[in-house]
């Protein structure tokens, strides 16, 4: 059981409805966002491209985060999920140094929070929020270990990145290009 | 009511009363943004009723989840619902915040003046200010004529105050989504198919092989069912044409962007029908079985050559016709869009006349791909008497022009407001509900002349917009997620009804429009015009008499219905008859030939920005509907001010720098009131500037909103209107840069 996300950049519109859905869902405050858009304009008038991604935690195999927090409080769970127990916790932000996605914030409530998958609705057979609510179903999530889910399927038919991967993290959030 | 002067009022002014009055009816716990997190809240429980969303006029059904403690959590799409698929936009999304934001409006409010002259809303009970409006109504009834009161809306509250006002005797019932917006595109539909498009589109995204987009941004305009569809023909390899002058989210996926001088785009259609005609790339049974005025058509685009239409639109000939081609291979599984926002240049009916003959050429309509036959749920209304006659209407007041308007024009019941020496009525009592008129209508010092001439303006609204500032009465309506409401009844694929139903009670002292409503007509003797005891009664006759039930509804949210009259499509070589005069498809229009304007567009040049100036494009955010989500918490959350989008050509000959705040300012020498941030970038033309519509309030108890962005309303004060429909036409304004408030020469 491996979890992977791949998002279609061909196809997302950069709506931002993602990231209200995660807000609603996941109850993070107004003023904080657990996933964001990223736009990339290349090329002079009228040569011209737009990269829209929808990034978050790429919930990494090799995760600076995990490894570095004092308290354990950042650990793996099944699937490769990272996740932060909010009461080992203790908001000392290591691990928001250590990520080179900045997927992390310090909640108001004094622990760090970031991107779960919505393992919460996973167990229930549901997708993640983002990925249910999405307008232009850019996303696709799964298990990459299953060559039969929707992210090995399209992973194997299309061509596509993730994001920084000179840091090593092997990061498992691809973007279909 | 009558004021010698309407003196704008800051709801503010009452801001720290307003909350105390309704502080009591708060439930304990009720989350607060600015203090409380969310992460305080309940998990969410399994209840859920069903609603359709009010944030924008797609009205995608959905379902609204609550936590343990009743609190309203959530609102997700109903899978079985055909305009959203269970998938909801970031706004329907975002609906929360519509109900938690607490500068929402609390109590009924009354204008009162005080012995000092000066102007302030007193806080009223609800069978208080219902009197003053039944009263102030029959006022103007028995002094001018029930006749010269008009209704303008923007939402669902517009059925049942338009009952009113026609039991009450009067026709003049508007929404600014018709001449501000969609009208031309319907006029044209209807001269060209003998049927208008309405909403949603009838347009077959999902199976096109070609979507032509003409200054249409889907995907910054999240009309959700085609945003979705765009990606699904995205998916299939559909080849997608977007003609903007900026490097809009569509142009990105487009394989051709034709980066278009604005305000030529009839010289690019022009040019497209010719090379179809010329090439014989139409569909020559289609044109043959089904249209009239093939031979004239031709005669007249003869000379739109892809060389002509160069020099006008900067398009170079052999994109124009590559372009022209594959829309003539993907025939007719093609759709040249007819967009949504339409009032551009005042000669638009022509435009969408062009786009309507083109997909005729393609024999688009009707067709796999192209455009589908809609259907839509034949609901009965609830009984009620008939409506007497008006003894006038806006009409009247229109000298016979824009007689092939097939509805109320806003601008035109603003005009018909104002007192001129050829009318014997003017409208003297406006209900507005749910539009904000200060920043919907162009012209807005017209707006207010208007404001000035009448006795009596009630503004229902669920937030204190600018409109509200400028009323006798102000009534606070509840939002869409604490009221029942008429049953959804739009057209689609396939016929269906959806449910809106409260997830809670209102918070404040706020109602439901349809109970606002009904009291006015129990007080005004009206009363048999609403006659159901309860308003859910006569939405469960209403379901009944289509077989289903409310119990039902409440369960599934949405009931999709088998098709009653054919097939999506026309079937091969089937005998049509189309509802105009000649029974065919008119590629040259006998109705406007008959009304003295051109059967057959025709380009003509539209002014262009003098040295040092701009034109002003303006359009959407995928998270924003209008001016009225500028102050929804979450929805700031993702975007709380619009920007100026500047050519970087340009940034550097005025030595603008990103992010920089100027004042913008108008060919008519008006400054915007606030000042707004510079984007600098490549996806704009050097001869134009770009802004988000809806931003730069005023109003200061919109706390969010208030000096955010700027309005591009506020600079649009040259309005071309359209002299076939009346359309307002709202492209022709140019500004330039202030880098101070005060100007040093009016110009």
């Amino acid at each position: 059981m491996r979890y992977a996300m791949a998002i279609d950049t061909k196809k997302c519109v950069g709506c931002a409805d993602c990231v209200v859905a995660c807000q609603t869902e996941n109850m993070v405050p107004i003023g904080y966002c657990r996933d964001w858009i990223v736009e990339v304009t290349d090329g002079t008038y009228p040569q011209l491209e737009i990269e829209i991604r929808s990034e978050r935690c790429n919930h990494c195999d090799n995760s600076p985060c995990v490894r570095c927090c004092p308290t354990g409080a950042s650990h793996y769970v099944e699937g490769g999920i990272v996740k932060v127990t909010q009461h080992k916790c203790i908001g000392c932000g290591a691990c928001i140094a250590s990520c080179p996605y900045d997927a992390r914030y310090s909640h108001p409530d004094g622990y760090v929070d970031k991107c779960t998958f919505c393992d919460h609705r996973i167990k229930l057979g549901e997708q993640p929020a983002c990925v249910a609510v999405c307008p232009t179903k850019c996303m696709y999530f799964g298990d990459l270990d299953d060559p039969n889910s929707e992210v090995s399927k399209v992973l194997k038919k299309r061509k596509y990145k993730s994001l920084i991967p000179e840091a090593g993290t092997r990061p498992h959030v691809f973007y279909l290009i | 009511m009558a004021h010698k002067r309407r003196d704008f009022i800051k709801i503010s002014s009452l801001s720290a009363a307003g909350l105390l009055f309704g502080a009591h009816q708060l439930r304990s716990a009720r989350p607060d943004f600015n203090k409380t997190p969310f992460s305080n809240m309940r998990p969410v429980g399994s209840v859920r009723t069903s609603t359709y969303c009010e944030v924008c006029f797609w009205k995608c059904a959905g379902w609204v989840y609550k936590d343990q403690e009743g609190n309203i959590k959530k609102i997700v799409g109903n899978d079985d619902d055909t305009n959203c698929n269970g998938r909801l936009c970031p706004r329907g999304t975002g609906g929360v915040g519509m109900y938690y934001d607490q500068d929402r409006l609390k109590t009924p409010l009354i204008r009162v003046a005080g012995a000092d002259g000066q102007q302030t809303f007193r806080e009223a009970s609800w069978d208080e200010a219902l009197d003053v409006v039944a009263k102030g109504l029959a006022k103007i009834k028995q002094e001018h004529g029930a006749e010269c009161t008009a209704l303008l809306t923007h939402g669902s509250g517009g059925h049942y105050f338009g009952t009113l006002l026609k039991a009450f005797g009067s026709g003049n019932i508007a929404a600014p989504s018709y001449a501000q917006c969609r009208g031309p595109r319907e006029v044209a539909f209807i001269a060209t198919y003998g049927e208008g498009l309405n909403s949603p589109e009838p347009t077959d995204i999902r199976d096109t092989r070609c979507l032509v987009l003409i200054g249409s941004h889907l995907g910054e305009n999240m009309h959700n069912g085609q945003v979705q569809e765009m990606s699904d023909a995205i998916d299939k390899g559909a080849t997608i044409i977007t003609v903007d002058p900026r490097f809009s989210t569509a142009a990105s996926k487009s394989k051709f962007w034709l980066p278009i001088k604005p305000a030529t785009d009839l010289a690019l259609l022009l040019s497209w029908i010719h090379l179809i005609i010329e090439n014989n790339w139409y569909d020559e049974e289609y044109v043959e079985k089904y249209t009239y005025g093939f031979e004239q058509l031709k005669q007249h685009v003869k000379s739109y050559t892809p060389e002509w239409a160069y020099g006008i639109t900067t398009i170079k000939p052999d994109v124009i016709r590559e372009t022209a081609r594959e829309m003539a291979n993907a025939a007719p599984s093609v759709i040249v869009h007819p967009g949504r926002h339409v009032t551009w240049y005042g000669d638009d009916t022509q435009r969408l006349r062009a786009v309507a003959i083109l997909n005729a050429l393609l024999g688009s309509w009707g067709r796999r791909g192209g455009f589908f036959v809609p259907e839509k749920a034949e609901v009965p209304d609830y009984p009620h008497p008939p409506f007497p006659k008006p003894a006038r209407t806006w009409r009247d007041a229109m000298d016979g022009k824009f007689r092939l308007a097939d509805l109320a024009l806003a601008n035109g019941v603003c005009e018909a407001t104002i007192p001129s020496v050829r009318m014997d009525c003017h409208i003297k009592g406006w209900i507005v509900n749910g539009t904000n008129l200060i920043m919907t209508l162009p012209d807005k010092q017209k707006t207010l002349e208007a404001i000035k001439s009448l006795d009596l303006l009630v503004v229902v609204d669920t937030m204190p917009m600018e409109i509200t500032g400028y009323a006798d009465v102000v009534l606070p309506e509840c939002t869409y997620l604490e009221r029942w409401d008429d049953l959804r009844i739009v057209q689609g694929r396939v016929p269906n009804v959806a449910l809106r139903m409260p997830a809670t009670d209102p918070l404040y002292d706020t109602k439901p429009a349809y109970w606002i409503a009904k009291k006015l007509a129990g007080k005004m003797g009206l009363g048999d015009y609403f006659a159901w005891e309860n308003f859910e009664d006569s939405l469960d006759w209403q379901l009944k008499q289509i077989g289903s039930s409310l119990d039902e509804m409440k369960r599934i949210g949405v009931k999709n219905l088998p098709r009653e009259y054919g097939p999506l499509y026309f079937q091969d070589g089937e005998d049509k008859e189309f509802y105009t005069n000649t029974g065919k498809i008119e590629l040259y229009s006998t109705a406007f030939a008959e009304e003295g304007f051109d059967p057959l567009p025709v380009y003509t040049p539209h002014q262009e920005p003098p040295a040092g100036y701009y034109r002003l494009n303006y359009g959407r955010a995928p998270m924003h509907t209008f001016s009225r989500t500028a102050n929804n918490p979450n929805l700031t959350d993702l975007m709380d001010e619009n920007v100026v989008w500047v050519n970087p050509k340009v940034a550097k000959e005025w030595g603008l720098t990103a992010g920089q705040e100027v004042y913008l300012q108008n060919q008519d020498g008006v400054v915007s009131d606030f000042p707004i941030k510079v984007r600098i970038t490549e996806r704009i033309r050097f001869d134009s500037v770009y802004m988000v519509h809806g931003f730069g309030h005023n109003h200061k108890q919109l706390s969010r909103a208030h000096g955010r962005g700027a309005s591009d309303s506020q600079l649009i004060t040259r309005v071309l209107v359209d002299p076939i429909m009346g359309g307002t036409g709202m492209r022709g304004n140019f500004v330039t840069f202030r880098f101070e408030k005060e100007s040093e020469v009016e110009s």
